[in-house]
């Protein structure tokens, strides 16, 4: 099935002894001159990378404060060395979270610090963990900074909190400063910034797969549910990802959120101008690409009239929403000051619940034992209602709602210590394949665990990245690809709209094929 | 005064001028630049005094690493909290006998056993472990051998070569009020204090900077409240008023 080699799933995780360079040839392809330059970067790696590759690192660190303390602060105790999935799953030391790190710590070590400086004059930089920046270097940068998903579990296990996400995120922003951005992200934020979403739907596109869709629910229950697109004078606006509106199983997560909104009488519309909730500018570490992103979503929440913003599932998009929307696209002073703004689709759905507005019948997904899995960015990037952790609870209050069949993962591989699907931060691309599969071993690892304890036969996500990753990956560890599950698809099997028809016991158990 | 005296006189002004402002200028660097997006990891705290407790709890009892490490923690603590007691030992060579200071002199003294098995793990793991011993440059190693020889010497004095305490006292008074006195020339003292005055000098070019970098580390002490307020940088403001 793969050109490399699948890594086992153990029953007890070990602490893989170092292969080095086993990942060195992972690089994904680099973006044309014409992607380059709809960004603002320039098309092609430009004569004086060298000297501009550091210019920028100064420029950065005088920007971030996170990259310039996490910078000058790691002092390689190794306590995160065995915590990064990608580690786990290739053995390359480049990819403990510190080893990452130090292929940018090094160069500013040279660069920008007193010993680097007389060290480097010296000739022997190394003496003091500095090196000069040369093209195996960039080689190395390219190659694996594309092989961190921003997860933030190194953050967590790091005693100053240094988090290689911000490395990596500036690493690619220099990058992408001397003309060698990747390929798979800049695509997509071209895309977004000029059609509105990352798959380029355009307009009638998306009214003819939401069209389908209504027909499909009214088949299914009897009850015409509607999935409206650009209406002004909606309540509420729906930002989720556009993998939603076309991949499984995102689309009956989708399918999910109209019930949810037409059981609780609240008009909603979805934007075709903000037809995206994944924005890939923080992929690659651009203050302004990332706003340019999200000013669309203000932008279309004006234009439509809208009181209330809700995003619907999606992992780093929730960070986006959640912890940079205010700062980027803010003061949404002209919404609702009674919510939140944003909002998740599982806050939403979780209010309603409260309230008794959802008529919910758990047998319905009677056949399916679950487990769920945090997504990176949602687990440690954000929160979901008033009270921290809240992001860990109110998905899995939902889920106990709406199924009578739940068990979590093992502890340590779960809420803040959750491991990465593989396929974030911009590794969604057949050309990294092997990082992404082998990147997935210690959730297929955790994932094994409950199915042979636990009898788990599918696990629910809300992030389209792990829901999509997983249908892909989830084959080579012998799983099915069906196994991986919307969290609103769950709630669309449980709810019961008014009026909707229901043949004897049969409610709609399609996802059950295997 | 002697040759001896006044080098160290100078050598110990010059080290603190280089702690001192080196360290100054790297505060103020951390100080001056900019957050501009909310990053704390999360679950996270929703208040200040919340990020005060979490804050605390990284700093005394290393919360993080005790996730992270038991035996990386075990060392680090033993260490860092031998330190403590060994600085807190060390103010009687610049203030009066409070009872206090003198009630703590025993813990100081033999807090140093803990502080050099705590370094010594950490260097046997720097060396024993693989993928702590690929992290590693020379650097790395030297500083651990650095700290463990000026606390074996140190110890050298207390326990075995006493060394005059009260000359030293004066010498160092005397270097706080610039009326110099006479150093002890006692070859271990000479090391010890050498050894301090070399590790002041590489402390704010050194990842010894954790020690003010944690306070400053935004995934640590950010408040998590970002849909509650609107967090802005003043290099991101200007975006907005630069039109889009």
């Amino acid at each position: 099935m793969a050109d490399f080699e699948v890594p086992e799933l153990r029953e007890y995780p070990i602490i893989p002894k170092l292969k080095e360079g086993v990942m060195a040839h992972s690089s994904p392809y680099v973006a044309k001159p014409e992607l380059q330059q709809q960004l603002g970067f320039p098309g092609e790696m430009v004569d004086d990378w060298k000297e501009k590759a550091i210019d920028t690192l100064g420029e950065l660190t005088g920007k971030y404060r996170s990259l310039q303390v996490f910078l000058d602060s790691c002092v390689k105790c190794g306590a995160c060395t065995d915590k990064c999935h990608y580690y786990l799953g290739t053995s390359d030391p480049k990819n403990m979270p510190v080893a990452r790190q130090d292929l940018l710590r090094k160069v500013y070590r040279r660069y920008y610090t007193l010993p680097g400086k007389i060290f480097g004059k010296l000739g022997m930089p190394g003496f003091v963990g500095a090196a000069e920046l040369t093209e195996e270097v960039m080689d190395d940068w390219y190659a694996y900074f594309h092989q961190c998903s921003q997860c933030r579990r190194c953050s967590v296990y790091c005693p100053y909190g240094i988090d290689t996400a911000e490395i990596s995120m500036a690493a690619r922003e220099i990058m992408d400063a001397v003309g060698k951005g990747q390929k798979y992200c800049n695509e997509i934020i071209g895309k977004a910034q000029i059609i509105g979403n990352n798959l380029g739907l355009p307009e009638p596109a998306l009214k003819n797969t939401l069209e389908g869709l209504e027909e499909d629910i009214e088949d299914e229950t009897g009850v015409k549910v509607r999935m409206p697109l650009d209406e002004k004078g909606a309540d509420v606006l729906l930002i989720t990802p556009s993998a939603d509106f076309f991949a499984e199983p995102h689309i009956d997560g989708l399918i999910g959120y109209a019930k949810v909104f037409h059981a609780a009488g609240i008009s909603w519309t979805m934007s075709s101008y903000a037809s995206e909730a994944a924005n890939f500018g923080m992929f690659i570490g651009s203050y302004e690409n990332t706003r340019k992103l999200s000013l669309r979503i203000r932008e279309a929440a004006i234009e439509l009239g809208v009181k209330r913003i809700v995003f619907g599932e999606c992992g780093h998009a929730w960070r986006v929403a959640y912890s940079f929307l205010n700062t980027l696209a803010g003061p949404f002073d002209f919404l609702d000051p009674n919510y939140p703004v944003p909002q998740h689709i599982c806050e939403f759905t979780y209010e309603l619940m409260q309230q008794g507005k959802l008529n919910l019948d758990p047998s319905a997904n009677d056949d399916m034992v679950l487990t769920y899995h945090d997504s990176c960015n949602v687990a440690r990037a954000s929160r979901m209602g008033d009270k921290p952790g809240g992001q860990f609870e109110i998905p899995r209050a939902i889920i106990r709602a709406t199924c009578n069949n739940f068990h979590d993962m093992p502890a340590d591989t779960i809420k803040e210590g959750t491991f990465c699907c593989g396929g974030g931060g911009g590794l969604l691309t057949d050309d990294l394949m092997e990082i992404r599969v082998k990147g997935a071993m210690p959730r297929m690892q955790a994932l094994n665990d409950v199915t042979k304890n636990h009898s788990v036969t599918h696990m629910a996500a809300i992030c389209a990245i792990c829901k999509s990753q997983f249908s892909k990956v989830l084959p080579y560890y012998g799983f099915e690809m069906d196994q991986i599950v919307s969290l609103h698809q769950l709630v669309s099997n449980a709810i019961i709209l008014d009026g909707q028809v229901t043949e004897g016991q049969e409610t709609e158990g399609e996802e059950i094929t295997n | 005064m002697s040759f001896l005296t006044v080098t160290y006189a100078l050598t110990f002004y010059f080290a603190a001028i280089v702690f001192v402002f080196g360290l100054a200028y790297r505060i103020r660097t951390y100080a001056k630049s900019p957050a501009p997006l909310k990053i704390p990891t999360t679950p996270a705290p929703t208040t200040r005094t919340g990020v005060v407790v979490r804050m605390l709890k990284e700093l005394t009892v290393f919360e993080s690493l005790f996730k992270s490490n038991k035996w990386i923690w075990l060392f680090g603590i033993l260490f860092h909290a031998a330190l403590l007691l060994a600085f807190i030992r060390h103010l009687r060579y610049i203030l009066p006998d409070w009872s206090l200071l003198v009630f703590m002199q025993p813990f100081g003294k033999y807090a140093s056993f803990a502080m050099v098995i705590g370094l010594g793990g950490l260097l046997v793991r720097r060396i024993v472990v693989d993928r702590v011993r690929y992290i590693s440059a020379p650097s790395d190693y030297l500083m651990l051998v650095l700290i463990i020889a000026i606390a074996a010497s140190g110890m050298l004095m207390t326990f075995v070569e006493h060394t005059d305490i009260v000359a030293l006292k004066a010498f160092l008074l005397g270097l706080i009020f610039v009326d110099w006195n006479p150093l002890p020339t006692d070859l271990i003292l000479l090391v010890h204090l050498a050894l301090v005055a070399l590790l002041m000098i590489i402390f704010p070019f050194s990842k010894l900077l954790h020690a003010p970098g944690v306070f400053f580390s935004p995934t640590r002490n950010q408040v998590d409240n970002p849909r509650e307020h609107r967090h802005i940088a003043a290099w991101a403001a200007k975006l907005e008023t630069s039109g889009k």
